[in-house]
């Protein structure tokens, strides 16, 4: 039984990243946890945007170089995200969602 | 006769000066100002009637109306319009004398009656004010001038029944009289509107296509009227501010609540009288009934009153009864018989201005002596003062109708009117004219005889009044003893062709023996210093003599109507109403508002998670609804 | 430039000088001669009118001016005027000018206040003064606004309550309004937002029926129209005097004014449809009114609702559909403004000095404050009709119009109309008998002093208006009645 790896694989894969990510956002109250479930999510699109070009456009490059362009927002995205939780932790010296409320109305 | 004019302007100025410049004046110079003004106004009503009654008849043997004055006051449309104008006729000049003369003595007698009182200035700009307005009315030449002046002459009524404004009765008194007669006056209102909305116009003398166009609605407009003259002239059930009236300064219920302004309502009628006749005898008729019930009403409370002033009052509502009896049972216009009561109603209400002011003006003396009201504080005042003992005591012979004084000619003529229309009604009217002379000498003697209040009259001795005050007392005594022979038929008849008066023997004779019986049971029951019959007599009627005393809970009635029934049935309940249910509704409704969005707040709590959990609720909803469409 | 413009004008540079204004004096300095400038234009507009009207001048409204500003909608700043506006400038001059008086004392925050008070004057003119129907609707949103603030701040009693109850209710108010001239504008065809050449225009009936409820309501509440009118008894009662003077004196007439020239003017056929309907409601107004005004306690409430039953009338008259109602409403417009006036400014007097508004907690203030009772009781009788004073004037002309309309329905409602004239009486003399006379049992009242000369330049000017109004109303009429004309004849077409 020859293993072929086909485009639905890749899907799966990015999926079930999305939904770790997704269903990581709901549930952690730690703002780090948060961040990564974040991460997860962008990369399971990147993901999907390389593979649907490779698989779908092979002669285009769009799909990949959006996908470079995520990676790079995620790190841009993840330093600002990492500042302002440092941030937080020195004012409140928490990381938990439940209790940075001073902002809200 | 462009001169009548300062009729109506002289007083207007002397009000306007006194209530302007009034508090910087003295009493003597205040005083001054109003009674000279009204003394030339006096002396102009003098010389226009000469002037008037003395012109050339025209070829239909009438005094012709005259109209020295009309402008526009207020237009309407083109055809409606309140015109403000001076109209003389026999009976506008005929009220002119009448008006001018009691206000004139008034204004002299108040100069000894007022004496010292504070706000003597503001006394004398309401009495201007009151003239001003009284005289305006009688001359006015369309009805809604008459109107505009019969309110203010209501609102300077109610100005002088409150003049002394810290006594709790005078205000009530003044606030009853004013809504009373407001209330009638809505009938007057509406009377106008029908009158003018269907004849188009607002004169008293419109044309007959006007009057063809009125048609129907001529007896409901003329009955609206006499709703209001019934307010003024105080009617029965209308009749109730009349007696409280006399909480005022007793000049002014001799100006007002016995000559001038009570009689407004018989002159109102007087005036539409050629319509009555022609388009609405049926009403006519009913305001002779009106009148007689009133007259009878009136004539029993009197009978047993205490308070002098409102045997007099009572005696007022009678005599005007008389007069409203005696323009009701009219059934045409011709003087010598169909139309006599209309010369025998004007006739009275000329006698009766003159031995009415003097009655009160001679009870303003009493008062003065005794300062009370009262009947069992007086007794015995013949000794101590002659002169109003004297001129009151013609008063009375002239109200109870015994020759020669005038009342015995103007009741004469009335009694006379009432027969020809029908026996009950004549009979009724000789009886109610006993009862007049009864209470009038019951009156008489409980002041001047009977029994004496020693210690009052020790403690305080009465005496006679100032000459200011006296002078009017005779004057108007003379007035009554001479104005029975004037030949009131050449000047004011009902359709105004000359009549002569002429004593009917078997009616005169009548009723001077019923009044001299009456009389003499007055004087059998009165004039003695121990009065056991009307004790009796109060004693085994007590539940009917208690009645009458109440005024046959007339008052109660009215305070049960308005205390309970408007008061706490109509206003409390709407006031409570627009409180708690409308602006509750109101308030419900900002209420809910907020409520909602109390209830929508919590979605936005600021955790990012319950947001994305709902977005990401709704994009899995979308993409099912996608898929499934 | 047009004289009307500087209605608006005058009160702008009001504004900018009260801005400018260091110290109490300035301020007061700057309101004065506004205030002086605005009457003296009123009365020279006035005079100008009647001359030109005199010597032949027939157009509809005289002194037209329009200039766009925003073309995409036809938005016009369109000015002009007939006789309506015209006497109902010179009764907003003559408010705001003893408004300015009656307020010459109070504190804090002065000048701040007269901001306020200047900014709400210019909606008011602006109204007046305008002809397109946008114009129109910002100038009355520019009246309504500083009203909010007037009471919340410088009010007294339950001052916020009554401050967000007026507001909210008269902004719903202008909700439905908003809605329903857009619905006239394109109704119209979309092509233009003034009133004259609307009214030359027909919108289709539909449309009327359903657009006419909206203005006359969005309008109706701001002339206290029954069940709406709940704002009027808090308002006023916590709004300092010189606002509730100007409230119940002119911007209630914005209510009556807008539901003449817009609604009925615009809407015939929407008139005709609805007219019973709204009648029946103003008919309850003024009836429920006067019952509610006998038995309240306090001097403001009574007087609000006395508004209530006024301003029912107002409305009422207009309904009635005759040239000699419509007259009278307008002339109970001017009456009424100017009693209320005088009335609000009495009350805001005397409440300075007893701190009481209780009738029961009052009494024999006739010894006490001469010159303010005796204005009390020439208000009283003004408000209940006294020939001679404006009353008497409007409400004949009111009830002589309404009878020539000879549906019995509108007979029926005349008469039931009528009666308030007896109440009316019930109420006055109820309060000017236990306030006023008597003698006076509170120690504290007896220190009290008459009114000083700022109060009394307020009261005597009122009081000569209404006079003025009540013995020579000859003029008055004429120029109403000239311009309720073509209103009229729109409308029984």
């Amino acid at each position: 039984m020859e293993l072929e790896v086909h485009v639905i694989h890749y899907l799966i894969v990015s999926t079930i990243m999305m939904f770790c990510g997704i269903y990581g956002f709901f549930t952690r109250k730690n703002l780090l946890a948060l961040l990564i479930s974040v991460e997860l999510m962008l990369n399971a699109a990147n993901i999907n945007f390389s593979v649907c070009n490779r698989y779908l456009f092979p002669d285009a490059l769009e799909g990949h170089f959006f996908s470079l362009f995520g990676i790079a927002i995620a790190a841009a995205e993840t330093a600002v995200a990492i500042a302002i939780i440092i941030n937080v932790y020195r004012n409140v010296k928490q990381v938990l969602t439940d209790d940075i409320t001073d902002l809200k109305g | 006769m462009d001169y009548t004019i300062l009729i109506l302007v002289l007083p207007m100025l002397s009000f306007l000066i006194l209530a302007l410049a009034g508090m910087k004046m003295s009493h003597r110079v205040s005083g001054l100002i109003g009674t000279l003004s009204l003394g030339a106004v006096t002396v102009l009503s003098y010389l226009t009637a000469f002037v008037y009654f003395t012109a050339e008849r025209t070829a239909e043997g009438v005094h012709s109306s005259m109209i020295p004055l009309n402008f526009e006051w207020l237009p309407f449309t083109n055809q409606l319009h309140i015109d403000m104008g001076i109209l003389l006729d026999p009976i506008s000049v005929l009220m002119l004398v009448v008006i001018s003369t009691v206000s004139f003595m008034v204004h002299i007698y108040s100069f000894g009656y007022m004496k010292g009182e504070i706000g003597f200035q503001r006394y004398y700009a309401f009495l201007s004010l009151f003239t001003f307005s009284m005289l305006g009315l009688v001359v006015a030449t369309n009805i809604f001038q008459m109107y505009v002046f019969w309110e203010l002459v209501g609102v300077s009524s109610y100005l002088l029944i409150g003049f002394y404004y810290t006594k709790p009765e005078a205000i009530a008194a003044s606030k009853k009289a004013f809504i009373v007669t407001r209330f009638a006056d809505l009938g007057f209102l509406i009377g106008i509107l029908i009158y003018g909305y269907y004849m188009k116009t607002f004169t008293f003398t419109p044309s007959e296509e006007q009057l063809m166009q009125a048609g129907m609605m001529l007896p409901w407009a003329l009955g609206l009227m006499f709703i209001g003259g019934a307010g003024k002239s105080a009617m029965f059930p209308l009749h109730i501010w009349l007696p409280d009236a006399m909480e005022g300064p007793t000049p002014v219920s001799a100006l007002i609540h016995a000559a001038t302004m009570v009689v407004a309502g018989v002159y109102l009628v007087a005036r539409m009288f050629p319509l009555f006749i022609a388009y609405a005898p049926q009403t006519l008729h009913i305001v002779a009934y009106v009148g007689m019930f009133t007259a009878f009403y009136a004539a029993s409370v009197a009978c047993v009153q205490s308070d002098i002033k409102r045997v007099l009052a009572f005696s007022t509502i009678s005599q005007i009864g008389f007069m409203m009896v005696a323009l009701g049972v009219c059934t045409g216009t011709n003087p010598h018989d169909t139309g006599l009561g209309y010369m025998a109603g004007m006739f009275h209400l000329f006698t009766h201005a003159m031995f009415k002011a003097l009655l009160f003006l001679g009870a303003g003396c009493i008062i003065h002596a005794v300062h009370s009201n009262e009947m069992n504080t007086m007794g015995g005042l013949r000794k101590y003062m002659p002169i109003t003992h004297i001129t009151f005591l013609i008063a009375c012979l002239a109200i109870a109708g015994i020759p020669p004084f005038s009342g015995f000619f103007s009741k004469d003529e009335i009694l006379t009117a009432c027969f020809n229309f029908s026996p009950f009604v004549g009979w009724g009217m000789t009886i109610i004219a006993g009862m007049t002379a009864f209470y009038m000498f019951r009156l008489y003697y409980g002041i001047f005889w009977g029994k004496e209040n020693k210690e009052l009259h020790a403690e305080h001795v009465p005496h006679e009044s100032p000459l200011t005050m006296t002078f009017p007392l005779m004057f108007l005594a003379l007035v009554t003893i001479c104005a029975g022979f004037i030949p009131f038929g050449h000047f004011v008849t009902s359709n105004g062709e000359l009549y002569d008066i002429h004593l009917n023997w078997v009616v005169a004779g009548t009723s001077i023996v019923v009044a001299i019986a009456a009389i003499a049971l007055a004087t059998w029951m009165y004039a003695r210093e121990e009065q056991p019959v009307p004790a009796m007599l109060a004693r085994r009627f007590s539940k009917l003599h208690r009645a009458a005393y109440k005024r046959f809970y007339m008052d109660e009635l009215w305070l049960f109507v308005t205390k309970k029934i408007i008061f706490r049935c109509v206003s409390a309940p709407l006031a409570w109403f627009d409180r708690h249910v409308i602006d509750q509704f109101m308030n419900f409704m900002a209420w809910s508002t907020n409520a909602a969005g109390e209830e929508v707040q919590p979605l936005q709590n600021g955790r990012i998670q319950s947001y994305t959990m709902w977005f990401f609720g709704g994009v899995i909803v979308l993409s099912i609804m996608l898929l499934l469409i | 430039m047009n004289i009307l413009s500087f209605f608006v004008l005058i009160p702008l540079l009001m504004l900018l000088g009260l801005w400018l204004a260091k110290s109490l004096n300035q301020v007061k300095g700057v309101m004065v001669t506004g205030a002086s400038l605005l009457l003296l234009l009123a009365v020279y507009l006035t005079v100008d009118y009647i001359s030109l009207r005199n010597a032949g001048e027939t157009a509809e409204m005289l002194f037209t001016q329009s200039v766009e500003w925003y073309a995409p909608l036809h938005i016009c700043y369109s000015v002009g005027v007939d006789g309506i506006s015209v006497v109902m400038l010179l009764l907003s001059a003559i408010i705001v000018f003893t408004g300015t008086f009656a307020s010459w004392k109070l504190q804090p925050l002065t000048k701040e206040y007269f901001l306020w008070f200047t900014l709400l004057s210019t909606g008011v003119f602006g109204f007046f003064i305008s002809t397109d129907l946008f114009t129109m609707f910002m100038f009355y949103e520019v009246a309504l606004i500083p009203m909010y603030l007037l009471i919340g701040v410088w009010g007294s009693g339950r001052k916020e309550y009554a401050a967000m109850k007026l507001t909210l209710m008269l902004m719903g108010g202008s909700a439905f309004l908003l809605i329903g001239i857009l619905g006239i504008f394109y109704g119209a065809g979309g092509e233009t937002m003034n009133l004259l050449e609307i009214a030359k225009l027909h919108i289709p009936s539909s449309m009327q029926y359903i657009f006419f409820p909206l203005v006359f309501l969005g309008f109706g509440v701001l002339g206290a129209l029954f069940p709406f009118h709940t704002w009027s008894p808090d308002g006023h009662a916590s709004a300092p005097t010189a606002v509730s003077m100007l409230h119940a004196g002119v911007l209630m007439k914005l209510g009556g004014y807008g539901c003449f020239r817009v609604a009925m003017y615009l809407m015939p056929e929407g008139t005709a449809v609805w007219g019973d309907f709204f009648l029946v409601l103003t008919t309850i107004s003024v009836v429920y009114g006067a019952f509610s005004a006998i038995v309240q306690t306090d001097l403001k409430y009574i007087n609000a609702y006395s508004s209530v039953s006024h301003c029912g009338l107002v409305l009422f008259a207009l309904l009635m559909m005759t040239r000699v109602s419509a007259t009278g409403a307008i002339l109970q417009m001017l009456s009424h403004g100017l009693m209320t006036a005088l009335f609000f400014a009495l009350i805001g007097m005397i409440y300075g000095r007893t701190h009481t508004r209780d009738i029961r907690q009052m009494s024999g203030l006739m010894k006490i404050m001469p010159f303010l009772s005796v204005g009390y009781v020439i208000a009283g009788l003004a408000n209940l009709g006294l020939p001679g004073l404006s009353g008497f004037i409007a409400e004949m002309t009111v009830f002589v119009g309404s009878f020539q309309n000879a549906d019995l329905f509108h007979r029926v409602c005349t008469i039931i109309a009528t009666t308030s004239i007896v109440i009316t009486a019930v109420y006055i003399l109820r309060v000017v008998g236990k306030i006023l006379y008597g003698t006076c049992k509170n120690p504290e009242h007896l220190k009290l002093t008459d009114a000083t000369w700022d109060e009394r330049l307020a009261v005597i000017c009122l009081i000569v208006a209404v006079a003025g109004l009540g013995l020579a109303p000859y003029w008055v009429s004429n120029v109403i009645s000239g311009s309720v004309e073509p209103i009229i004849s729109q409308l029984i077409r």
